[in-house]
């Protein structure tokens, strides 16, 4: 018996709870309702009249149970149904969330949910920050988010058991869904976790390419394992995956680690139960189809014959110098670390070296890698793997400039990426190669599954002259050796 | 939700952004739920950022929450002003933010003038104006005096203060009592009709409601009250009707007792009865304590981003924020939109006024608007527009409160607790419902309506809450 002041609910809605909770078993009688003098009366009348004077304001709260037991469970029971959320449905006025706080507050039940995040970098945060506060993980997105804030919420996503996949990595695959930028690969027993987005694209569609699928790939963010983050997404990441039945394998896929992130990372992965690869790309490193070569070896999976459409080989102009024109940075790079020790100095937007920089002028001559989706090139535009207008234009003034050149791209396909992009590269590459000479090297990622289809862009492609390869590493060798360098 | 969940299944996905990503997912099956995101509409993205990065805010935000829900509010007295506020002589206190004179827009001017005659400082309007401008008479904020005041809010030593504690955390709040509708000394008016009134209420009412008050067994129980009212239709600030009808059923066995236990006259407590029984804002000047009371409770948490005041003097809508204390951050008072009286027009309406927006800061008023569909049309609008305007606050708000229910929202919680960098983000202003005092001192009400605070109280709230933030 308890009389309760500041509640007050409807008497249609306090019968409901009254025989709700009448119905557990070992309660004898119960009367939940407004103190008024009529239900003070039939309170009395089941003998359960309270000893104190009551108000028609108070709630009154009257059990009797065979026990303590079924006591203290029908009190608990009364207080879960005076408390549930009974959601609108009434209003046809639904008004739209604006925030992801208010979209995930306005989920109906509990199950697995998290937020992508794309809205410009400086207000990224804030939405970031909702998710974590409701308990939710995120892929973020957004470029342009500063590294303090990006600790910042990492630290905040530790606290709260979840996970910050970004930014400046939008790749993620849970369990089976493609977020972000990502291909249609096979399911399997590989898990990823990438500090580099279209570097997880590549092996994860190589591993499709062997037959070998992934259980998820987790993109942590391009700066995870810098000495400024410290790795806190790789870390979890590869706890999450160690404990996942699916994944019996992980491979890690990034930029040259920071030394002292690189050792905390070992020794988190030299705990884990599940066997830990690292592809870390470097100088002194195996390119990224190398990697997924040993790892397929560790699996015992056969190295298949990667996927290509070699074309018949033509010849450059005498003197030709590399353009590579790249929308994924860790290709750039790939193709970068295998150039530079057979043509000597490879210039860059994103150079491997600070003196190889070339500013802001991406028409500048001499062998030249460019990542046309780095931030600085993405401010107020699309991505160049939806949006190609930045490298149709960079084709056409090549062929204009009357350098000899071998062209160098790749062409990423998958979810969220340009739906057909040979449909605007064949009528570019044709335009430029009737002005000149232009042998034209494509890495084509992507897998037979992805919504483009890799045969379809691969067979557009070479009907263009490009030559075409699923593995950027041996897309830049072939490109090497049409300069003359050891292929 | 642990990271290892995450991992369980397919996931729920909620975007904000690009809907590129929104497509390749529904071309996958999954269930995606996209955000109507828009920049902000207004603060600095580094104040925002800094905002939401706090690591002090989501705790800081929960304890001022959990502390204006627990909040009580009981009726525990009336008394005279001057024996409960202990300011100095000659001063009187007044609606929203601090103001002088000078600045005073009509109906505030109308009401100073009015309390001034009313307590003998002055012998006639030209006097009390004189006294008024010359500091003679001092003005002071109702807020800076646990106080609120509907309108005008001019409160002088020999009114009557309802006197309301919370039981619950200890907090004490006060206000005047509610002088009906019409030409009324909280809309601006201040004739020779206004001043007998008053004196009725201070020598009849005010004493009345004292020994009655005293008489009763139990104090009344003005939060389940107000709680009950949202189920009747009531949304609390413009609609009174239900709760002072339950406040003359609370109090009228103890008026009428009086004519027993203390000799007082029947015809005089008859009086009092039909007053209070015509007043259908009888209980607005008992509701405004009872969300002051809430409000106050969840003062001074540091780091939190929730709004304890939102008032209005008539030329200046103020706020403060739970992280700030009792700064004031100010911009210009809004004309409300809505109906006017007989032959009043916009023309006439003075720029939005009164301590009553702590119903809103409270999360009922406009907030609760979807449980008082009798009233949308009374201050311009359709019931969709009632039931929209409440599903909008709740993303402004940080919490629903349980012991306000809104019927046709399925019993859901009014939404309470205004968060500033939600505000912000949202590009939303809290919905007020109001009276609308006539612009010339002296006209008394000319209608009700709809009016939003301006956008600078919130700007300026949200630039110190991230200063603070980042001193912490």
């Amino acid at each position: 018996m308890a009389l309760r002041s500041g509640v007050y609910a409807d008497s249609v809605r306090l019968m409901q709870v009254s025989r709700d909770v009448g119905a557990r078993d070992g309660v004898t009688a119960v009367l939940v309702a407004m103190a008024t003098p009529l239900n003070l009366d039939l309170a009395a009348g089941m003998g359960l009249a309270p000893a104190e004077p009551a108000s028609p304001e108070q709630l009154l709260v009257a059990i009797s149970a065979d026990d303590d037991a079924a006591l203290a469970g029908a009190v608990a029971a009364v207080e879960t149904a005076l408390a549930e959320r009974q959601r609108s449905t009434a209003s046809a006025q639904a008004v739209p969330a604006r925030t992801i706080g208010a979209g995930l507050d306005a989920l109906p039940g509990d199950g697995p949910a998290l937020a992508i995040v794309s809205v410009p970098g400086p207000y990224a945060v804030a939405e970031a920050a909702d998710a974590i506060a409701a308990g939710r993980s995120v892929l973020l997105f957004s470029d342009g988010v500063p590294v303090e804030h990006e600790v910042a919420l990492k630290r905040a996503a530790r606290a709260a058991g979840v996970l910050v996949m970004g930014p400046d990595c939008g790749t993620a695959i849970v369990s089976g869904l493609a977020l972000g930028f990502a291909n249609a690969v096979r399911r399997g027993p590989v898990g990823i976790v990438a500090a580099s987005g279209t570097g997880a694209q590549q092996v994860s569609c190589l591993l499709d390419a062997a037959g070998v699928g992934v259980s998820h790939v987790l993109g942590v963010g391009g700066r995870d394992l810098t000495a400024a983050v410290g790795g806190p997404a790789t870390l979890d990441a590869l706890a999450a995956l160690d404990d996942d039945p699916a994944t019996e394998a992980i491979l890690v896929v990034s930029k040259p680690p920071a030394p002292a992130v690189a050792l905390e990372v070992a020794r988190a992965a030299a705990g884990l139960r599940t066997p830990v690869r690292q592809a870390a790309l470097g100088p002194d490193a195996p390119d990224l189809t190398a990697a997924v070569e040993a790892l397929l070896g560790d699996l015992g999976v056969a190295v298949p014959d990667w996927p290509s459409r070699p074309g018949a080989g033509e010849a450059a102009l005498p003197g030709a110098v590399l353009k590579g024109l790249y929308s994924g940075g860790t290709l750039a790079d790939e193709a970068m670390l295998l150039a530079g020790p057979v043509l000597g100095d490879v210039r860059s937007n994103t150079p491997l070296r600070p003196e190889l920089g070339i500013g802001t002028d991406l028409a500048a001559p001499g062998h030249l890698v460019l990542d046309l989706g780095d931030d600085a090139l993405t401010v107020g535009r699309a991505h160049p793997m939806i949006d190609p207008t930045l490298r149709l234009e960079a084709i056409a003034a090549l062929a204009a400039s009357g350098e000899p050149a071998v062209l160098l791209l790749d062409v990423v396909l998958g979810f969220g990426a340009d739906p057909d992009p040979a449909a605007a590269l064949v009528p570019a590459l044709a335009a430029a190669r009737a002005r000149t000479t232009l042998p034209a090297v494509v890495a084509l990622v992507g897998t037979e599954a992805d919504p483009q289809g890799w045969s379809r862009q691969a067979d557009a492609l070479a009907a263009a002259g490009a030559s075409v390869f699923a593995s950027n590493a041996q897309a830049t060798r072939h490109a090497l050796g049409l300069l003359g360098g050891a292929a | 939700m642990t990271l290892r969940d995450l991992l369980a299944g397919p996931p729920t996905v909620v975007a904000a952004g690009v809907d590129v990503f929104s497509a390749a997912l529904r071309a996958q099956g999954a269930d995606v739920h996209d955000v109507d995101w828009r920049p902000p509409g207004f603060g600095d993205p580094a104040d925002l950022a800094a905002l939401a990065l706090d690591p002090r805010r989501p705790a800081a935000n929960r304890t001022a929450v959990e502390r204006l829900l627990a909040a009580g509010s009981v009726l525990t007295d009336v008394r005279p002003a001057k024996e409960v506020l202990g300011v100095p002589g000659r001063t009187l206190l007044h609606a929203g933010p601090p103001i002088a004179w000078a600045d005073a827009s009509g109906p505030l001017r109308g009401a100073l003038i009015g309390a001034c005659l009313f307590e003998g400082w002055a012998s006639s309007v030209e006097e009390a104006q004189l006294r008024l401008a010359s500091g003679f008479v001092h003005l002071e904020p109702c807020h800076a005096h646990r106080t609120v005041g509907p309108m005008a809010g001019v409160t002088s030593p020999s009114m009557w203060l309802w006197c309301l504690e919370d039981p619950v955390q200890g907090g004490r709040a006060f206000c005047n009592l509610n002088e009906g509708l019409g030409k009324v000394l909280r809309m601006g008016a201040f004739g020779e009709d206004v001043l007998t009134w008053l004196a009725w209420m201070r020598d009849v009412l005010g004493p009345v409601l004292q020994a009655a008050v005293r008489s009763m067994h139990e104090p009344m129980d003005v939060k389940a009250v107000l709680a009950q009212m949202l189920q009747m239709g009531d949304e609390g600030h413009n609609r009174n009707r239900a709760g002072s009808l339950m406040a003359l059923r609370e109090l009228s066995p103890a008026i009428v007792g009086l004519a027993e236990s203390s000799g007082r006259a029947s015809g005089e407590l008859a009086e009092v009865l039909r007053f209070i029984g015509g007043n259908e804002h009888f209980f607005l000047n008992l509701g405004m304590p009872t969300a002051k009371l809430a409000t106050d409770a969840a003062r001074d948490v540091p780091g939190s981003t929730l709004v304890t005041v939102m008032s209005r003097n008539g030329t200046e809508f103020g706020i403060q924020t739970s992280g700030t204390g009792d700064r004031w951050f100010t911009g210009p008072a809004q004309t409300p939109v809505g109906l006017f009286l007989g032959d009043f027009g916009p023309e006439d309406a003075n720029p939005d006024i009164g301590d009553s927006a702590i119903m809103e800061t409270y999360g009922v008023g406009g907030f609760a608007m979807a449980a008082a569909p009798a009233i949308v049309r009374f201050v311009g609008g359709t019931v969709p527009d009632a039931l929209a305007t409440t599903e909008r606050m709740y993303q402004l708000t940080l919490a629903e409160n349980p012991a306000m229910a809104i019927p046709i929202l399925g019993f859901r919680g009014a939404p309470t607790g205004i968060d500033v960098v939600s505000v912000a983000r949202t590009g939303w202003l809290p919905q007020i419902n109001t009276g609308m005092a006539g612009r010339v001192a002296g006209t008394g009400q000319v209608g009700a309506g709809l009016v939003q605070p301006p956008r600078e109280c919130f700007e300026q709230a949200l630039a110190a809450l991230a200063r603070g933030a980042r001193a912490s």
